[in-house]
């Protein structure tokens, strides 16, 4: 499966550009060992300044992994520190495999959001399917049931037969690892734009849901307890380093053409859910933690630091798949499916006998001892000894330099004339088009083509699969649902990274809130460039910091997340992309409100204020975009207040439906209601900006609401209290959907132009919704499976 | 006496948890069946609940049918016991011919998950007999190989017998009978979502009728056929060891 147009990254994909410039003379055995695996001059000194030696060539392959940028956030740790991460119920935060939050009734859920970036470029299936798997594990390794995937891609151009590959095999991948180990895959995301077209995004979001009392840390209390492997044994697939693979010093044989990208399992994954939740419940561990980057290294190390013991290893002990693996491959083999329990001796036989019954292998591979030290032994040899913390909480740190870049506005895209602002009425486009190309566009059109792909209801929770709005799953044996969202905004990020990162919280959390939902905790995933280049390390530090800002702002703690770098193809980095997920709590799943358009006769009201800037937007990218725009502003306080008002508005029990204004603007928000709820719509609204801006412009903090007229002037008044603009806007019904604009901005363009078609929008539903339906198959270049729904006027 | 149902789970079954909450919910009393053991625990009716038994890596439900409670299963059913698989559990039933016929890759060559309309064709079997006459019934599909196939003559002979259980349809219940209907999922011939075996007592089905039992998730549907199935099991009960002539 390397057939896809460029040498496949060897290693670690997400590591593999560790090695930078190093590496990139992989394969030159004239390199000294340390650059060969990917360390620096820099810190080879500071292995041996926390060794007081220097290390052999096991550790320094241990060293190598667990100072990847992947398990040692060594150039974003000083930012991460930034982030606000306290709150209300906060059981778990970062540095735990998943953030853990109470939801009362003694239950509290965990969640985390993952990259599998570099592995899906590479091979989509498996790099997709070890991304769900390796979250999935983050979460029962807590001790929770895993209960929800989410899953936010983003590839480049859909017309190309490469992206096409990558998406396919990326969903089937997905799907695959999901729908068979039977966790519902409840939403997410599917972006097209240029910037991911060598560099895909595959950010997986799990959720869990535990009895507070089995919550289980990732630390290897008590010297004496046993370290017990159970799960998968442990072959050579996903060995770190390309180069540790070409390297004479270690390889006797030719393993170099093995895939280094993890082979998942779902069939052993299921398996070690079922064992792990039963010793969990049991109360047989004493800890418990997953097996993921850096393997058996990592996770010994990471248990013992966290609990400030250390661990003894015997590598015979750990069951291997194949023979002849030599002692680096089995401490840093990343084999899918296995976990590493810390059992007290006595409990061990009890421990082996549900792995057994579920049919995993189980080894005790070493005991938790007190010197703070990993110590790796076989036989009577100690092949490696080297204190815990030097491997994760005492890894080396960079200060990384950052630089603004010298341009933040970038050129029009070629072919595009570069237009002005309110490019609507220059142009003559008639209104109904633009939603037409916008709602059945790559980007906007119905995901029913990916979603329909996985299983959306398995365990029997889901109130709201995707395809409209938050999903919502029902908490069992309570009145409760919990609500989630992933959202990332490149489009803004590219031009104001801190600003895009601000807007994708408050994006995330508005989708939660307008459910009726309170949300709980942000989970972030952070995908950006090399950030040696101080302009990749600029906006990671900008966009930390419209995080941190937002999160305050809403009252939000950040529990957790990732940090994919290096995202970048030969020439170019990805635009920043900082992917925010949320979960938050329905207190009564009877109050839920979707964003479906109710019934005919509902008064529509149009809460908050568009302003000007169109770029980054989903019309700037079909119409073009004037240089000198820019994207639209953001007050973090209003959009406080917009949240706090709609769950109060559904609370008191004011709201039919709900629609946050994002992507596409206020016209494509109204043609989701419209779509959604089978029902036209007719509105008038005033121009303040220009036509392009009211219909299409992505303002954040708006809400598009439907009410019974009766409850119309309470949910005004309300949203006035909260010191919000408010209008109603018209009336729910009808076969069509129509905008009137009003105002001096909309009849001064018309009357130049000397017509009125600009004036108004006016859209049969029937066209809405074939082209809302078929527009992702299309554009995948797939015939439409099903006939027109129905013929456009 | 309430209806015991004993619920087979196979390492990768996935829906088993449901379909005890469904069993549950129509006022049954579900049984967790370990695969390795034979032991049927005296359950009056069996549900093969959803999934991926030992993974399916060959091809859906042909290790499970060797498993030891398979056996008994068999067993179980050749002496007229209730035996209703769904999904996965419908494919071990196919691959252990205790059910007509065989479940293809879907024609989409894709996993399908959504909702599908069928309708009942018998309304006098043990496990449609609470379902109202002319009502489609709206319940998930989420499988990757669920197309239904068999040769013509035995199409022609499961029609005849009234061994087809039920359909896919339209929205408005009207039959989609054709494989390339946008209504049928997966391309079945004939639209056969369901079927029963000659003695009226094994069914299978591709939709999950256990994951459609509350109104909140979207459709309560399916709890007509699993309170067929209880209903029928307690009455099986209540009167020992009766066994079945036809349905």
């Amino acid at each position: 499966m390397t057939a896809i147009g460029e040498p496949p990254v060897l290693g670690h994909p997400e590591r593999a550009a560790d090695a930078g410039a190093n590496a990139a003379a992989s394969g030159s055995v004239d390199l000294p060992l340390h650059r060969q695996l990917g360390l620096t001059d820099d810190e080879l000194d500071g292995i041996r300044q926390r060794l007081d030696r220097d290390p052999n060539d096991l550790e320094l392959a241990m060293f190598s992994v667990m100072w990847s940028e992947h398990c040692s956030y060594k150039s974003s740790r000083p930012l991460l520190r930034t982030l606000p991460t306290a709150g209300e119920g906060v059981v778990a935060g970062p540095g735990e495999n998943a953030g853990v939050i109470s939801i009362g009734d003694g239950l509290a859920v965990a969640f985390k959001i993952e990259s599998h970036n570099h592995p899906s470029a590479v091979e989509p299936y498996q790099g997709a399917a070890t991304g769900v798997g390796g979250i999935l594990r983050d979460i029962f390794a807590m001790g929770a049931r895993p209960i929800a995937v989410l899953d936010a891609l983003r590839f480049g151009d859909p017309a190309d037969l490469r992206t096409r590959h990558l998406v396919g095999g990326v969903v089937r991948g997905v799907g695959g690892y999901g729908n068979c180990v039977g966790v519902p895959t409840i939403g997410g995301e599917l972006v097209f734009d240029p910037t991911y077209q060598g560099n895909p995004l595959v950010n997986v979001m799990a959720i869990g849901l535990l009895d507070e009392r089995l919550l289980t840390r990732a630390a290897a209390p008590g010297p004496g307890n046993l370290a017990v492997l159970f799960g998968s044994t442990t072959g050579r697939d996903g060995i770190g380093g390309a180069s540790v693979l070409a390297s004479a010093t270690f390889a006797t044989q030719d393993p170099s053409k093995r895939p280094s990208v993890q082979i998942g399992d779902p069939f052993a994954e299921k398996l070690l859910i079922e064992a792990s939740l039963e010793l969990i419940g049991r109360g047989l561990v004493e800890g418990l933690q997953d097996l993921g980057a850096g393997g058996v290294t990592c996770a010994t190390s990471e248990t013992a630091d966290r609990a400030g013991t250390g661990m003894r290893v015997d590598l015979d002990a750990i069951p291997r798949r194949e023979p002849g693996m030599e002692p680096f491959e089995v401490m840093i083999s990343e084999s899918q499916e296995r976990m590493l329990a810390i059992v007290r001796p006595e409990r061990f036989e009890a421990v082996r006998e549900i792995c057994e019954r579920w049919g995993l292998p189980v080894a005790v591979i070493g005991r938790v001892t007190d010197d703070g030290h990993l110590t790796v032994v076989s036989g009577d040899r100690e092949l490696a000894r080297v204190p815990a913390a030097a491997l994760t909480s005492d890894a080396i740190v960079h200060e990384r330099l950052a630089a603004p870049p010298a341009r933040r506005r970038p050129a029009p895209a070629p072919g595009l004339p570069a237009t002005t602002a309110d490019a609507l009425p220059e142009r003559g486009m008639d209104p109904g088009a633009v939603l037409l190309a916008l709602v059945g566009s790559a980007n906007l059109s119905s995901r029913a083509w990916v979603c329909e792909q996985y299983d959306s209801n398995v365990g029997a929770n889901t109130v709201v699969a995707p395809g409209s709005g938050a999903p919502v799953l029902r908490i069992k044996g309570t009145t409760k649902a919990l609500v989630a969202s992933v959202d990332a905004n490149q489009g803004v990020a590219a031009l104001d990274p801190g600003l895009g990162a601000a807007m994708s919280v408050a994006e995330a959390a508005r989708n939660v809130s307008i459910t009726g939902a309170r949300p709980l905790g942000v989970t972030n995933c952070l995908n950006f460039g090399d950030p040696t280049r101080p302009e990749a390390f600029w906006q990671l530090s900008e966009a930390v910091r419209g995080l941190g800002d937002a999160c305050r702002a809403l009252g939000l703690p950040v529990t957790g997340g990732n940090v994919s770098l290096y995202n970048e193809s030969p020439g170019r980095a990805i635009a920043p992309t900082p992917e925010i997920g949320v979960v938050g709590l329905l207190d009564d799943v009877a109050r839920l409100v979707g964003p479906a358009f109710r019934a005919a006769g509902d008064v529509v009201v149009l809460v908050g204020q568009a302003g000007p800037g169109l770029a980054g937007s989903a019309y700037a990218s079909l119409a073009g975009v004037a240089l000198e725009d820019g994207p639209p502003s953001f007050d973090l306080d209003v959009e406080a207040a917009l949240q706090r008002f709609i769950h109060e508005a559904i609370g008191r029990g004011l709201v039919a439906s709900a629609q946050d204004v994002s992507a596409g603007g206020l016209a494509v928000a109204l043609a989701e209601c419209t779509i959604w709820g089978g029902l036209g719509a007719r509105l008038r609204v005033p121009v303040a900006n220009s036509p392009a801006v009211e219909l299409f412009g992505e303002s954040p903090s708006r809400l598009l609401l439907s009410a019974r007229p009766r409850h119309a002037p309470a949910l005004m008044l309300l949203a006035r209290q909260f010191g919000l603009p408010v209008e109603e806007v018209g009336l729910v019904g009808g076969e069509r959907v129509v905008v009137e604009l009003t105002g001096s901005g909309a009849t001064g363009a018309a009357e130049e132009r000397g017509s009125r078609v600009a004036d108004a929008l006016d859209v049969p539903l029937t066209g809405l919704l074939h082209a809302w339906k078929h527009g992702l198959a299309r554009a995948l270049g797939e015939e439409p499976s099903e006939l027109p729904l129905g013929q456009e006027a | 006496m309430s209806a015991r149902i004993g619920i087979v789970v196979f390492p990768g079954s996935n829906r088993d948890a449901d379909a005890m909450h469904a069993v549950t919910v129509a006022g049954g009393q579900p049984v967790a069946l370990w695969h390795e053991t034979a032991d049927l625990q005296g359950v009056a009716g069996v549900i093969l609940p959803g999934g991926f038994a030992y993974g399916d890596y060959l091809r859906a439900g042909v290790i499970a049918r060797f498993s030891p409670v398979m056996r008994s299963v068999a067993e179980f059913a050749r002496e007229g016991g209730l035996v209703l698989g769904i999904c996965n559990g419908f494919q071990v039933l196919a691959e252990a011919g205790l059910v007509p016929g065989a479940l293809l890759r879907n024609r989409s060559l894709r996993f399908v998950c959504r909702q599908v309309e069928i309708t009942a064709e018998r309304l006098d079997t043990p496990f449609t007999r609470a379902v109202p006459d002319h009502h489609p019934l709206r319940m998930p599909v989420a499988h990757g190989e669920g197309c239904y196939y068999a040769d013509d003559p035995t199409l022609q002979l499961l029609e005849a017998a009234g061994q087809v259980l039920f359909r896919y349809a339209r929205a408005d219940g009207s039959p989609a009978w054709s494989e390339g209907d946008p209504a049928n999922p997966n391309g079945s011939l004939r639209g056969i979502a369901g079927v029963l075996n000659a003695a009226g007592n094994v069914a299978g089905l591709m939709p999950h009728p256990e994951t459609a039992v509350e109104a909140l998730l979207g459709s309560d549907d399916g709890l007509l056929i699993i309170r067929s199935l209880v209903e029928s099991v307690a009455e099986r009960s209540a009167t020992p060891r009766v066994l079945v002539g036809s349905a």
